[in-house]
């Protein structure tokens, strides 16, 4: 491509001349070679605001969301989910607000989770401009409401978390409500139940491994992701960047998400894609 | 990542198709960010005087070219001379036929729409839900675009390569990423999510 240049003779490179945009793969990649495995940062707002500690320098006000995510954004981030912590139902136009502001100055794909708990209640935020909704408790205790969304919204709207714990029997358990209450369904059911309901999307969540930073439950996100027809987003446990190699590979799992790592800059993402690309993953740089 | 998607001066009046299709609100952001503001209508004459005309489209074909019929929309789409620009559904809706719902489209691009059938065990997902890469660009709407460059997409239906692709992504096989047959415009992708690359297609759609 023709470089132009003015008349300081300085050059205005073409989009992606650094390489920031190319892909190794392209017309003889087979099957699914040309998707990149997304990199998804989360972010946990309370009233509005991000919660935990974030630690940034270049951002003036690490408590905006907006700010935090159109950051991560710049730094090439894939999506990004927002998941409302808030405990009152009377905050929850602060949330369509807050998601309004997202979809204005966001220019990547976002979910939006915590408490939709009906076709209503995912209807404002679609139509504030959130991309997906994410649905956890409320679908396992009425898993029409998977049905609704995706026949009113479409599948690719419909993320389905599951909070999941290794139990000493050696099975896979759904948990509700953040992990505070333990259910009798195994989380393979469950998903499968999930996906044939129209779920789009499993962002999976091991509770033995969140927190822990090392790293993700590849066991059971490989086990799901050969089983379903769905992408896998998975989540927990990611502390250092192989970590996230590993998910790719063994757990093959579509996405990962994490959250401190990030926030504390304990691994950046611009550092992370160079060395997942460097290990043969495929990512978007 | 330093790409130039500010429009300098206008870019016209641009009209925004409403129907029951979802993410306009996210159209509407995207073009406010690259400094273009837009009308989002289903008046008839509003649309026929557009300069550019936007056609957007999240979920399903079937439901989606209903919502065009209702308000006899699809036969003002078809009438259009002035640039339109199909996004994903609304891409497909251009099309002859989807074989979502087995739904009748509007012909103005010979093609089909087909489902993604990967092979049993190949562990490829349908939809694709990510973001790909666009190679053998042509076209003024991908002006200032690198091959390879990345784009979000969400579906599991495409449009197969034609004469008239002007980008192919592969997935399960090579596909019309995008096209451009006359005055009509379509992309697979949405470029309202695609970061800088989907907001510099947008401006060069405003610019055409």
């Amino acid at each position: 491509m023709e470089q132009h240049t003015n008349s300081q003779g300085a050059t205005s490179p073409p989009l992606g001349a650094e390489g920031l945009l190319q892909s190794p793969f392209r017309d003889g990649g087979v099957g699914a070679e040309g998707l990149a495995k997304r990199i998804i940062p989360c972010l946990d707002i309370r009233d509005g605001r991000t919660v935990k500690g974030v630690n940034f320098e270049n951002i003036r006000d690490a408590g905006d969301p907006v700010e935090l995510g159109a950051l991560y954004a710049e730094q090439g981030a894939d999506e990004l989910v927002f998941l409302d912590i808030t405990a009152t139902v009377e905050k929850r136009k602060t949330l369509s607000e807050l998601v309004n502001r997202i979809a204005r100055y966001i220019n990547i794909p976002f979910t939006v989770g915590g408490g939709v708990s009906s076709v209503a209640d995912a209807s404002v935020l679609l139509k504030n401009g959130a991309d997906k909704v994410s649905i956890n408790s409320a679908a396992f205790r009425n898993p029409q409401l998977i049905n609704d969304l995706a026949k009113e919204f479409g599948s690719q709207f419909v993320v389905l978390a599951i909070d999941t714990r290794l139990e000493e029997d050696g099975e896979w358990y759904v948990y509700l409500n953040g992990g505070r209450i333990k259910t009798e369904a195994k989380t393979i059911d469950w998903a499968k139940q999930a996906v044939d309901l129209g779920a789009g999307e499993i962002l999976l969540t091991s509770m033995n491994h969140d927190g822990t930073k090392q790293g993700f439950a590849l066991d059971i996100t490989s086990v799901l992701s050969d089983l379903l027809s769905v992408p896998i987003i998975a989540s927990g446990g990611g502390g250092a960047m192989p970590h996230f190699v590993d998910v790719f590979t063994k757990g093959k799992a579509d996405a990962a998400l994490a959250a401190s790592i990030f926030h504390f800059k304990e691994i950046s993402i611009p550092d992370l894609k160079s060395y997942l690309k460097e290990q043969n993953i495929h990512v978007r740089i | 990542m330093n790409i130039d998607s500010t429009i300098k001066e206008g870019g016209g009046n641009i009209v925004i198709v409403k129907y029951n299709a979802g993410n306009i609100q996210s159209v509407l952001y995207a073009l406010e960010r690259i400094g273009v503001s837009a009308i989002v209508t289903d008046n008839h004459e509003a649309i026929k005087a557009a300069d550019k005309v936007i056609f957007p489209g999240v979920g399903e074909a079937s439901s989606a070219m209903n919502s065009l019929k209702e308000n006899n929309l699809d036969a003002v789409i078809k009438e259009l001379k002035q640039p339109v620009l199909g996004i994903c559904v609304g891409m497909q809706l251009l099309c002859t036929f989807s074989e979502e719902n087995d739904t009748t489209c509007l012909d103005i691009l010979h093609q089909p729409v087909k489902l993604f059938r990967p092979e049993k065990n190949s562990n490829i997902k349908v939809p694709q839900i990510g973001w790909n890469t666009l190679y053998d660009l042509k076209s003024p709407l991908m002006e200032g675009l690198n091959e390879n460059s990345y784009c979000y997409f969400v579906h599991s239906y495409f449009v197969p390569l034609n004469e008239y692709t002007i980008a192919t992504t592969n997935y399960v096989q090579p596909y019309s990423a995008a096209f451009h047959k006359d005055n009509f415009y379509g992309v697979q992708f949405h470029t309202e999510k695609s970061s800088v690359v989907g907001e510099r297609i947008l401006k060069n759609f405003i610019e055409l």
